[in-house]
């Protein structure tokens, strides 16, 4: 009943992408980690290896981590092969070591795409992302200026497919889990959350242009289909939300092309 | 010795704000521009005051020590944000909720500040629901509504269990759409390492470049700091690895005062520690205390037994036993305690004896494992990655585990520090929370803070301050602020010791929980008082920081923010003796009832402690703001 009674302590060979800095030739160094519990976390491992090294005084392997509990899209590790690691549903952080066997050899590396550079070792620059979303990613609303919470009413069945859309942590695992390291699931997640809503109407269509012309000028590949993005996803976000955004792109493609736009903007007082 | 004016407004509470915002100065539009305002932080707090203050017209550069914005440990909040919008009719007021957070904080907060706050929450949930935050909603499209410990109304507003995310991403929405704009200069992967204090007023910050290791000076006309809480002076708590006290430690040693740092949150239901490997607890939403019954078995020798097999009249419920009218929703201090009380009766569950049952199977039998899946269904799905438990099978394991710091920067009421231009929100600040801090209503001051309240309040200071003078980054000031950190890191660099610095992170955290935990005595704090500056001297002797300063370090991250934990660790102890009473959080074991409840002296400590730096090696000074109560009667909390 009690989960960790009868835990017996495994030992790994770990094989880690160690690279200085940035576009600097990387290698992979192998580390024996030992005596470990099965309950602890993949990350809880990296910090016993790194204390060993710097009792040792060698250099911490450097990886991104904070909240550690799946939510803040910090830890960004390739665990033998998979963007997250062996189970669906889960980040980097919420692997455990129970789930490697007495014995393995454990291969790390950080998320592979052109957009995502490699800062040190296991680290990478996704600023990428972030520009994306200030290209379109929001409402605009200012503090002070919102109208009662509940005077737009909005249908749960939207609310909840919102919701659905609006859980993407960030990671990066789709642009990883890509052959063309596309960006697509990131970017119509949050096209989806907030087209979906009454109140992301406005600049619905502003949104998706600028949103998806940012993500290919920051070098992201396109879709082709394959669904590695949904499926790497620690948030398990669908693919269906691609198909929401290019309906969305296409519509407001035409629509830009063909209305007019007044030539009186602005001025006025 | 500091001036601590609290500078509430006169007259009746509910016009306070009202008549506050009409009197204070305003900086006139075209003015706006002329001055910078640095904002460091980017959670719920730091994110909408810098969105805010931008759409307003002031300049604004947003630091954060993270890669994004968006990783903010506000991300990590799961249950809720508490509003008085009384949508669900069932008697709820903005007095009923300020009535609340004062007893919830056991009468240690401003009647004031608390009052605004319970004013604006409603603009919050409007702010939130404008910018596309999907909150649950009911069938008819309205919202949906939870309750929260500490109260009898439901006022809690959640999207799932990923309530701080959700609120997060808004505000981040928010910053982006104003970074976007070209109005937020947005500085990632720089952390606030000094303040800069030029004339005596707040004019810049230090910051060291994680990449590259480089030191860059940044002037402002004022400085908001909204870096959070410092429960991670515990090691092992909810927050996130990188949570950190260097930013608001390193302005207290500029002058800040650092308000009642004993104040700390223990948050009664999160998973148990495992093994000494750990490195944070996880916690288990209050939400789920709605529906789920909190119990231990009645006798000793049960609790090694399968819960399955206890019989239920060989249960104690204790939290509905001990407090009726509350039950299983009984504030988090008390409830804490209360599980603390059981277990050193020895009848506490699991491996280690600390954990008592969290258990859902009423709430099966009620709603159907659906209808407990499509409430807590994530939650669940965290407790068996964890655990590899199934808790819709077996009841959860919880322990008390630090949550929340409600100490923080003392602020008057504009969240100015009693350093001018020095601006403080959200956990960094002590002010609304008093000593214990109720659920769902972290999320809500962050927002007040940074939507509702600093908009406002800056103007005033800023108002006073000739435009376009910031100072140059070339002063004295500046250089000698930068020269303090380098050599800082290079003694840190240089000390080339035997141990690592997560061996002395473990260590502070163990002699923090022990002695400055969940119950505190004049012994125990006085050891603590002895041992963490002798901990102190090993660190800088024998910690080893491999690599240099010139490139992403984080052992040498890591390292200047347990230094700096290790010299507020001695500050919470020394706070947390001085004050003889017990109140929230704050529990000394000589200051109680017979029942074990928390025994205050208002007399005596009826006030904030507000610690002054006095430089290295000297004592603080604890400096005392009374508490006037002009509306609420201070009253021996009840929630039985």
């Amino acid at each position: 009943m009690v989960a960790e009674t009868s835990v017996k302590n495994i030992s790994v060979t770990l094989r880690v992408w160690r690279q200085a800095g940035p576009g600097e030739t990387g290698r992979f160094v192998e580390y024996q980690a030992s005596d470990l519990n099965p309950n602890m976390s993949l990350l809880e491992m990296l910090d016993v290896v790194n204390d060993g090294l710097e009792r040792r005084g060698e250099e911490p392997i450097a990886f991104a981590h904070d909240c550690r509990e799946g939510i803040c899209g910090t830890c960004s590790l390739v665990i033998d092969g998979k963007p997250h690691g062996p189970h669906r549903g889960v980040a980097s952080c919420q692997t455990y070591m129970r789930s490697f066997s007495d014995g393995a050899v454990i291969t790390l590396e950080p998320f592979r795409a052109k957009p995502f550079p490699v800062i040190k070792d296991l680290v990478t620059d996704r600023g990428a992302f972030d520009r994306i979303q200030q290209a379109g990613g929001f409402i605009t609303a200012r503090a002070g200026s919102a109208c009662d919470a509940n005077a737009i009413p909005v249908p749960k069945g939207a609310a909840d497919l919102s919701m659905d859309a609006a859980q993407c942590i960030g990671c990066g695992a789709c642009v990883a889990a890509c052959k063309n390291a596309s960006a697509m699931l990131f970017v119509a997640a949050k096209v989806s959350h907030l087209g979906l809503l009454p109140q992301g109407q406005a600049e619905r269509d502003r949104r998706v242009l600028s949103m998806v012309k940012t993500m290919d000028e920051a070098g992201f590949g396109n879709c082709s289909n394959q669904y590695e993005c949904s499926a790497a996803c620690p948030k398990l976000i669908s693919h269906d939300f691609i198909a929401r955004m290019n309906r969305d792109y296409l519509a407001a493609s035409v629509r830009s092309t063909f209305k007019p736009e007044s030539q009186a903007a602005g001025g006025g007082g | 010795m500091a001036k601590l004016e609290s500078r509430i407004p006169a007259g009746p509470l509910a016009d306070k704000w009202r008549k506050h915002k009409a009197e204070i100065r305003l900086v006139n539009p075209a003015n706006k521009r002329k001055y910078e305002v640095i904002v460091v932080g980017a959670g719920l707090a730091g994110s909408s005051a810098a969105s805010s203050l931008a759409d307003l017209g002031y300049r604004v550069k947003c630091i954060v020590f993270h890669d994004s914005p968006r990783r903010a440990h506000s991300i990590a909040a799961q249950g809720g944000i508490n509003a008085a919008k009384n949508y669900q009719n069932d008697g709820d007021s903005v007095y009923r909720l300020f009535y609340d957070t004062i007893k919830g904080g056991d009468y240690r907060a401003r009647e004031a500040n608390v009052h605004r706050l319970a004013e604006v929450s409603v603009n919050i949930i409007d702010q939130c629901v404008a910018q596309g935050v999907p909150f649950a909603r009911e069938y008819g499209g309205l919202l949906a509504n939870r309750s929260f410990g500490g109260a009898q109304v439901s006022r809690t507003f959640y999207a799932r269990g990923q309530t701080g995310q959700q609120l997060l991403l808004g505000a981040y929405s928010a910053l982006s759409r104003t970074v976007g704009q070209g109005l937020v200069q947005l500085v990632t992967q720089h952390e606030m390492v000094d303040l800069v204090v030029v004339d005596g007023h707040a004019k810049g910050v230090i910051t060291r470049d994680l990449v590259t290791g480089k030191l860059v000076r940044h002037s402002a006309d004022a400085v908001i700091l909204a870096t959070g809480g410092y429960g991670n002076v515990f090691n092992l708590s909810t927050y996130a690895r990188g949570s950190n006290t260097t930013a608001i430690w390193r302005a207290y040693k500029r002058g800040a005062c650092f308000g009642n740092p004993c104040y700390t949150q223990i948050h009664p239901t999160c998973i148990p520690v495992s093994g000494d490997y750990q490195s944070k607890l996880t916690l288990m939403s209050e939400s789920l205390r709605n529906d789920g019954r909190i119990w231990v078995p009645k006798r000793a020798e049960d609790r090694r037994k399968d819960p399955a097999a206890i019989a239920e009249d060989q249960r104690d419920y204790f939290l509905e036993r001990i407090y009726p009218s509350f039950g299983n929703l009984a504030p988090r201090d008390v409830s804490s305690r209360a599980a603390k009380r059981m277990c050193d009766e020895g009848r506490g569950v699991g491996e280690t004896g600390l954990g008592v049952y969290l258990d859902f199977s009423d709430a099966i039998r009620r709603l159907g494992e659906a209808g407990v899946r499509e409430r807590y269904g994530n939650l669940f799905d965290i407790y068996h990655e964890i655990t590899n438990e199934n808790a819709y099978r077996t009841p959860m394991r919880i322990y008390p585990a630090v949550h929340y710091t409600m100490g923080g920067l003392w602020v008057d009421y504009n969240l100015m520090s009693n350093v001018p231009g020095l601006f403080v929100l959200g956990e960094a600040n002590f002010s609304d929370h008093g000593a214990n801090r109720l659920g769902a209503s972290a999320l809500m001051q962050g927002l007040a803070d940074g939507y509702f309240v600093i908009p406002y309040t800056v103007g005033d200071y800023l108002a006073g301050q000739k435009p376009n003078a910031k100072p140059s980054t070339d002063r004295a000031e500046f250089q000698q602020a930068e020269e303090n950190v380098a050599a800082m890191t290079r003694r840190l660099l240089a000390a080339k010791g035997r141990q690592p610095v997560n061996a002395f992170h473990r260590r502070l955290g163990k002699l923090m929980w022990d002695h400055c935990g969940m119950a505190r005595t004049r012994a125990g704090l006085e050891k603590a008082l002895q041992e963490i500056p002798k901990l102190r001297e090993e660190f800088w002797a024998d910690v080893h920081v491999p690599g240099s300063g010139e490139s992403l370090n984080q052992a040498l991250e890591r390292a200047g923010r347990v230094a700096d934990f290790i010299e507020l660790g001695e500050l919470m102890c020394r706070d947390a003796l001085a004050r003889e009473e017990s109140c929230g959080g704050h529990f000394r074991e000589e200051h109680q009832y017979p029942d074990g409840e928390c025994k205050r002296d208002d007399e005596k400590f009826g006030h904030v402690a507000a610690w002054e730096f006095q430089g290295e090696g000297q004592a603080p000074l604890r400096n005392v703001e009374a508490l006037n109560y002009e509306h609420v009667k201070m009253s021996v909390r009840s929630y039985k």
